[in-house]
């Protein structure tokens, strides 16, 4: 058993000791897996290309005791039509100082989950109730050990929330080696409309290891719009792992852009539950230096009639690494299935490295389904054509670089929001000239 | 203006250019036609600096300074601009945006001020009037699902903002029907001006009908075989370019 390992088990012994009763047995089943597999190596196959053994000779302490002091530049997570609800959590905790919830519609319950454990509400219940048992989801196991807040959204049966629900995740230097767990549970009743923006943010240097677990189920005719704006410290490894049930009729639309962390590792498993239920997931990975994130798929056909359509973009600069990992399963009766899949990556130094696996596994009839990687270099002719206008190199790679993922962003209807996120993306990238007008 | 002396040019390990020669005046329009294959298209990207060009022998001199040593985008702010022959499409780019970042890259380096969105916005609508180009073309992305006429319009309207005070047209006349032909050449003409030269790729007479040449050079086998007014571009219309295989027969013997 690694330092790593043995940390984290006895803060969950802690943990667990401190639980309600009805939490405390699924804790300690949880750790108990955790002491048994560890950490997910390279024999587990979703793992392949993400090592996690860096991890194993830290021993971060679990939580910041100081969170609660910490200061974060709240101008950093002001964005455009973001100020309505927001939750902020700093090192993992709760920051009610930086949040409101202020006044909502009725039949919209949202605040944090720690409120809820305690009296064990079936909202909460649900958040802890999935054992991702398979191979591979040991930190999601973990964090049921570990987790003792998150968010909690309740949206009741046809009521619309117009105004975005801002979440924020911000990484600030605790002076050491941190490790904090987060588990959010969201459900949206039938026909009932959310938008939530997810915001991670962090200074360089602030070491930690962020884990998130997270709840979705939509019902009938529910619509989730979901934005997720990923600017974790360069210092921090994060790790998120979604799953998401859609009801009939249901549909999801997600935007990801992922720019920052050093290590940082995505899960989304999404189920297509109910009849024609759609989910539209667009993202892309923008990484440069040492940065290595991975990002990992899979959407389960399980009615008839359901259309999912995933577009994601890897981009890797100087020693940087993306990994794409997507597989679209249709399962036996979801026949007229529509699943669409492709992976573009752009590989920008001889240095950097891109692995995609795209996998198809179709089990029903009248199934209309597709999926492609590639992975490229930018385009010469187009690099030769803007030089000769006058544009200078770095500021010609940048231009096409940005054009090669920015499609993503068209995904987000609001447009300011649409073009704040243009412009991180912009900032990210080597010597963008102009304002991006 | 441009002087261009005994140049000699490899494109992956073959020899294209093979002892070029040619001197453009300021104000004036030079015409270079001839076959297939002679090295027309390679004389303008190697004036524009492409990369896998290799100049093996021989100088090109630009406005008192060496050519050969600028990248592309140091020489189009030094005034050269290439209309392409197959313009790039570049999807995700929007043209305004490109041919500002363009137009300010290169006053940035001439120690110019830049434009704001404000001056740069009038300039382009002025331009875009004069050249009876629909403003549509602005809100899209580089040459992006553009005809043929388009984008060649779209090289001439890039030129009229940009200002060089050398312009390459390599070809812009292929691909064009009568009424595009002329637009573009009407682009031209409009440019014309004692400061500035023009050099014009051309397989065909037609164009020069419309943009009315000082000189016309024939190239032939990587070198100026011929050069003379503008009535050796109406022999070349009549005869067509065998005479120049006779020609060179009769050399050899």
């Amino acid at each position: 058993m690694n330092a790593f390992v043995r940390t984290l088990l006895d803060a969950a012994a802690d943990v667990e000791r401190g639980s309600p009763q009805w939490l405390a047995e699924t804790r300690r089943a949880a750790r108990e897996d955790f002491a048994r597999r560890g950490l997910p190596g390279p024999r587990d196959e979703p793992w392949k290309y993400t090592n996690l053994r860096a991890l194993e000779s830290r021993v971060p302490r679990v939580g910041d005791p100081d969170a609660a002091t910490r200061v974060v530049d709240v101008a950093g997570f002001e964005l455009p039509g973001c100020h309505g609800p927001r939750l902020v959590f700093v090192n993992g905790v709760f920051r009610a100082d930086l949040s409101q919830v202020g006044a909502l519609p009725a039949g919209v319950e949202l605040g944090p989950l720690a409120g809820l454990l305690a009296d064990g509400r079936d909202s909460a219940r649900a958040v802890f109730a999935p054992e991702h048992a398979e191979p591979g989801a040991a930190l999601a196991r973990l964090n049921a050990a570990l987790a003792t807040d998150g968010v909690s959204l309740d949206v009741a049966a046809g009521v619309v929330l117009e105004a975005p629900i801002h979440l924020v995740f911000a990484g600030a230097d605790a002076g050491a080696d941190i490790a904090w767990h987060l588990r959010h549970g969201i459900r949206l009743g039938a026909g009932a409309e959310a938008t939530i923006v997810e915001q991670h943010l962090g200074a360089a240097g602030a070491v930690q290891i962020g884990n998130l677990v997270e709840q979705v189920a939509l019902g009938a005719g529910a619509r989730l719009r979901h934005v997720r704006i990923q600017e974790a410290g360069v210092d921090a490894t994060l790790v998120s792992r979604t799953d998401l049930v859609l009801g009939a009729g249901a549909s999801f639309d997600a935007v990801a852009l992922e720019l920052g962390a050093g290590l940082s590792r995505r899960d989304v498993r999404l189920r297509l539950d109910g009849e024609g239920a759609r989910a539209d997931l667009r993202g892309a990975a923008v990484l440069r230096g040492r940065q290595h994130m991975d990002a990992q798929f899979e959407l389960r056909h399980a009615s008839p009639g359901a259309t999912s359509e995933v577009r994601w973009r890897g981009i890797a600069d100087q020693r940087a690494r993306a990994v794409f990992g997507g597989t679209i399963v249709v399962e036996e009766g979801a026949d007229r299935s529509d699943a669409q899949l492709s992976n573009k990556n752009l590989l920008l130094s001889p240095h950097a490295e891109i692995d995609t696996r795209p996998v198809l596994e179709i089990h029903a009839d009248e199934v209309k389904a597709a999926h492609g990687a590639t992975v490229g270099r930018l385009d010469e002719r187009s690099l030769f054509y803007l030089r000769s206008r006058g544009v200078p190199e770095s500021a010609a790679r940048s231009m096409l670089t940005f054009a090669f993922c920015s499609d993503i962003l068209d995904g987000i209807a609001f447009e300011p929001l649409r073009a704040d996120l243009g412009q991180r993306l912009a900032r990210h990238l080597p010597r963008m000239p102009g304002d991006g007008a | 203006m441009l002087k261009i002396d005994n140049l000699h040019v490899r494109v992956a390990g073959r020899e294209i250019l093979k002892g070029l020669s040619l001197e453009v005046a300021a104000g004036e329009v030079h015409a270079i036609m001839g076959p297939n294959g002679a090295g027309k298209s390679t004389l303008g990207n190697v004036l524009a600096g492409r990369e896998g060009y290799e100049v093996t022998a021989g100088s090109v001199t630009y406005q008192g300074q060496d050519l050969l040593t600028l990248a592309p985008e140091a020489r189009a702010a030094a005034g050269v601009f290439l209309a392409f022959q197959y313009p790039v499409e570049i999807p995700g780019v929007n043209n305004t945006y490109f041919l500002r970042a363009a137009l300010n890259a290169q006053r940035k380096a001439r120690g110019e001020a830049e434009l704001d969105s404000m001056q740069f916005l009038k300039l382009v609508r002025e331009k875009l009037r004069v050249l009876h180009v629909s403003d549509e073309l602005l809100h899209r992305a580089v040459n992006e699902g553009f005809s043929g006429g388009e984008k060649k319009r779209n090289e001439i309207f890039q030129m009229a903002v940009l200002e060089p005070k050398l312009a390459i047209l390599d070809e812009t006349d292929s691909g064009l029907d009568i009424d595009a032909l002329k637009l573009v050449a009407e682009g031209v003409n409009r440019l014309r001006d004692p400061a500035r030269a023009f050099v014009v790729i051309t397989h065909y007479q037609r164009l020069l009908d419309y943009i009315v040449p000082d000189r016309v050079h024939v190239l032939a086998e990587g070198r100026i075989v011929q050069s003379g007014d503008r009535d050796l571009a109406l022999k070349l219309e009549q005869q067509g370019y065998a005479w120049l295989a006779e020609r060179k027969l009769a050399g050899a013997a």
